[in-house]
């Protein structure tokens, strides 16, 4: 059984005259100890899937569909405070930007001590022993110097090595990290993505790890997920995906990731952007910009469907007449 | 970012804040140094613009006498021969140029010299000291009134902006701050004391003389004659500490690290009071200490209405009979209680928010 199980989630933001729907009919998955890499254009709904497995969907934006389980228990119904127990002891999160994650009126070791104890029993000097071997773990150097430091006289890099501690506080079974390395130095970024793939191997924690960066996924996940205006349009081993993606879409993608060694041919852009919510076309959303759109792309939706051993991709090339949708 | 800039943009709309720009402006420059050198940088050039600021309020007290009216006329009578006005001149120094009068006058305002008063031929600074007490205690009590009230006010409706009591609570305050105080306070006189005779309407009660001070918070009298005038000189600043509240308790819901903090599965109580209440309250700390200064200056209108007997009805009188040595000591006085309170409120700042430090590194670095 898979540790979390997406099904068909839909989120909704109502909006003046229409209501957008950011995420549609979503489903994924992710076993113990696996990483799924996220990826997609910006505004493709990675964030706000996480923000909906996790509980955190800004009112007046609402889960308006779907189905979410942590192993085996449904969470997305739950109450404001059975959530908030999910948050942090089960689903650990590694937000953006280091900088703006970390209150900074509070030392680090505040920071942590008040997560410990929001999840455990312990006692306030127990918790501080076990931050200190949190910092210690996601490599702070000295920790019981850094302890009572406040996050603004951390780098960037340790910061987000503090935000990691806070993810992993209640030692959760999956952490979320939302674009952990974007707002770092590149040279930090591999250190981070290390540190990341350090845990999972340790702990067993599965990983959501949403970027935009293709070559992260390659050196991370086992499986990925391409997202699209709000839809998953392809899903399936890493390896599989980068050699042979099936869908034009992903086929743009790797196409525009620029390749060590093969410096031959120009790097492809996809033509034209990615809808904005309120101008989703109907039929398959990527039809304006596909080269092999036909004439049923513009009016079927195509459906995630199952093609080779373990990928799935949404496209009307892929479909043999048999939609049942 | 966490731009100390952002946190100047204070609403203060008062006629002290010319002094509070003054005194403010190029806080947020410095060079990158060790905490401790840049602190002490930091208070040395603060203190530094505090006395340009008062110089500058010297120089207009002392202009006062240059150009409203002749003392000399204003201490002697009709029948004073011109000999004798002449030999007045002299002995005041009044003949003397205008720079040594001008320094003459900052070193006697140094130690707290300011004259005899024209209309009660008693000295100035005894006058006022015997007033500040009553304007005091009328101040500090306003400003714990609009604070004990403004911050849990502010709080909850910023927390629970769409419920009734919020849309309530925010329409009261819009009338609290667009009424003009004196309406406020014969309104207030209007209800509790002519209406419902439960307070008295003006005075300060009983007062307790300890010697270098009068007090009214040891009798019930004066207790409840404090009432009144503190709430109708203390509504303003309630009304501007609620919004400020407010609008920082919504700005700082907003952050990644309250949307962090609650992805950590802090529970609410946690996030809302600890983390997002912190955060907001740093600018107030800023705002209610300014308005302090402001407070104190404006408690001549509620002093009037109250017929209060602090420094501002004596100001406000001295104004009727020309009594310029009066005007001169408390415009300098209220001015230097400004600068001072401003003083610590930065240095308070400096210290309480570690950002501080770092928001200057980052403004050099970027
Ligand atoms: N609170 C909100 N109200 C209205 N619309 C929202 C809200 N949050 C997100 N959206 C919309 O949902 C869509 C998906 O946003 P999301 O943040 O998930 O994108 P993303 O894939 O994470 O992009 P990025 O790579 O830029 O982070 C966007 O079009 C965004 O405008
Ligand atoms: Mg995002």
């Amino acid at each position: 059984m898979a540790l979390l199980q997406v099904d068909r989630l839909r989120v909704e933001f109502p909006a003046r005259q229409r209501t957008l729907v950011a995420v549609d009919d979503v489903s994924l998955s992710i076993d113990a100890g696996e990483v799924l890499g996220v990826v997609g254009e910006s505004g493709a709904g990675k964030s706000v899937t996480g923000a909906a497995i996790i509980g955190l969907i800004e009112p007046p934006g609402r889960i308006a569909g779907g189905e979410i389980r942590f192993a085996g228990r449904r969470i997305d119904c739950l109450p404001d405070d059975a959530k908030r127990h999910i948050r942090g002891r089960e689903i650990g999160s590694v937000f953006q930007d280091p900088l703006t994650s970390l209150n900074p009126l509070f030392t680090v070791g505040q920071q942590l001590v008040e997560t410990i104890l929001a999840h455990s029993d312990r006692t306030a000097a127990d918790a501080r022993r076990h931050a200190l071997r949190l910092l210690e773990e996601v490599g702070i150097p000295a920790p019981a110097q850094r302890i009572d430091a406040y996050p603004h006289e951390f780098s960037g890099g340790m910061r987000q090595r503090v935000v990691i501690a806070l993810a992993i506080c209640a030692a959760p079974r999956l952490i979320i990290a939302d674009e952990p390395t974007t707002a770092l130095d590149v040279s930090i970024q591999s250190q981070i993505i290390a540190l990341l793939k350090r845990l999972c191997r340790e702990h067993g924690t599965a990983i959501m790890l949403i970027t935009h960066d293709m070559g992260v996924i390659a050196e991370t996940a086992d499986r990925v997920a391409v997202m699209y205006a709000g839809r998953i349009v392809e899903v399936g081993p890493v390896r599989q995906i980068l050699r042979s993606p099936n869908h034009p879409y992903t086929q743009g993608l790797m196409e525009s990731i620029p390749r060590l060694g093969s410096d031959s041919a120009p790097l492809a852009q996809i033509d034209g952007a990615m809808p904005r919510l309120h101008e989703i076309p109907v039929g398959c959303a990527f039809h304006p910009r596909c080269p092999d759109a036909s004439e049923r792309c513009r009016e079927t939706r195509p459906a995630l469907r199952m093609v080779a051993d373990s990928a799935s991709v949404a496209c009307l090339l892929f479909d043999d007449g048999c939609a049942d949708d | 970012m966490f731009s100390t800039r952002r946190r100047l943009r204070l609403p203060v709309p008062t006629g002290t804040s010319c002094l509070i720009v003054a005194v403010t402006a190029g806080r947020v420059t410095g060079p990158r140094e060790t905490r401790t050198t840049t602190m002490l940088a930091f208070i040395l050039k603060r203190l530094a613009q505090s006395l340009l600021v008062m110089f500058f309020v010297a120089l207009i007290a002392f202009l006062m006498f240059q150009f409203i009216g002749d003392p000399v006329h204003q201490m002697v009578g009709i029948e004073t021969t011109l000999e004798e006005r002449e030999e007045l001149r002299e002995t005041l120094g009044l003949n003397d140029p205008v720079l040594v009068q001008f320094g003459r006058f900052v070193s006697a305002a140094t130690t707290f010299d300011f004259g005899i008063s024209y209309q009660h031929k008693k000295p100035v600074a005894d006058m006022i000291l015997s007033r500040m007490p009553a304007t005091l205690e009328l101040s500090i009590l306003s400003a714990l009134f609009a604070l004990a009230f403004g911050v849990p006010i502010g709080v909850y409706t910023g927390l629970h902006r769409n419920t009734w009591l919020s849309h309530v609570l925010m329409t009261v305050s819009l009338i609290g701050v667009s009424l003009p105080t004196f309406l406020i306070g014969i309104l207030l006189i209007f209800v509790f004391a002519v209406i419902l005779g439960w307070l008295p309407s003006f005075g300060r009660g009983d007062v307790v003389d300890l010697g270098w001070w009068s007090t009214g918070l040891l009798t019930t009298t004066g207790l409840k004659a404090l009432i009144l005038p503190s709430i109708t000189l203390g509504l303003f600043q309630m009304t501007l500490i609620m919004r400020l509240v407010r609008s920082e308790m919504l700005e700082v819901l907003r952050t990644d690290y309250i949307k962090f903090a609650r992805a950590r599965g802090l529970p609410d109580r946690v996030i809302h009071f600890r983390h997002a209440l912190k955060n907001a309250l740093v600018p107030v700390i800023t705002v209610t200490g300014l308005q302090l200064g402001s407070i104190i200056a404006f408690a001549i209108i509620t002093e009037t209405v109250f017929q209060w007997p602090g420094m501002g009805l004596l100001f406000l009188q001295s104004i009727q009979t020309v009594d310029i040595p009066i005007m001169s000591a408390y415009l300098i006085l209220i001015a230097f209680i400004v600068v001072a309170i401003n003083l610590v409120v930065d240095i308070l700042y400096y210290v309480i928010d570690p950002r501080l430090r770092s928001a200057r590194n980052a403004e050099a670095r970027s």
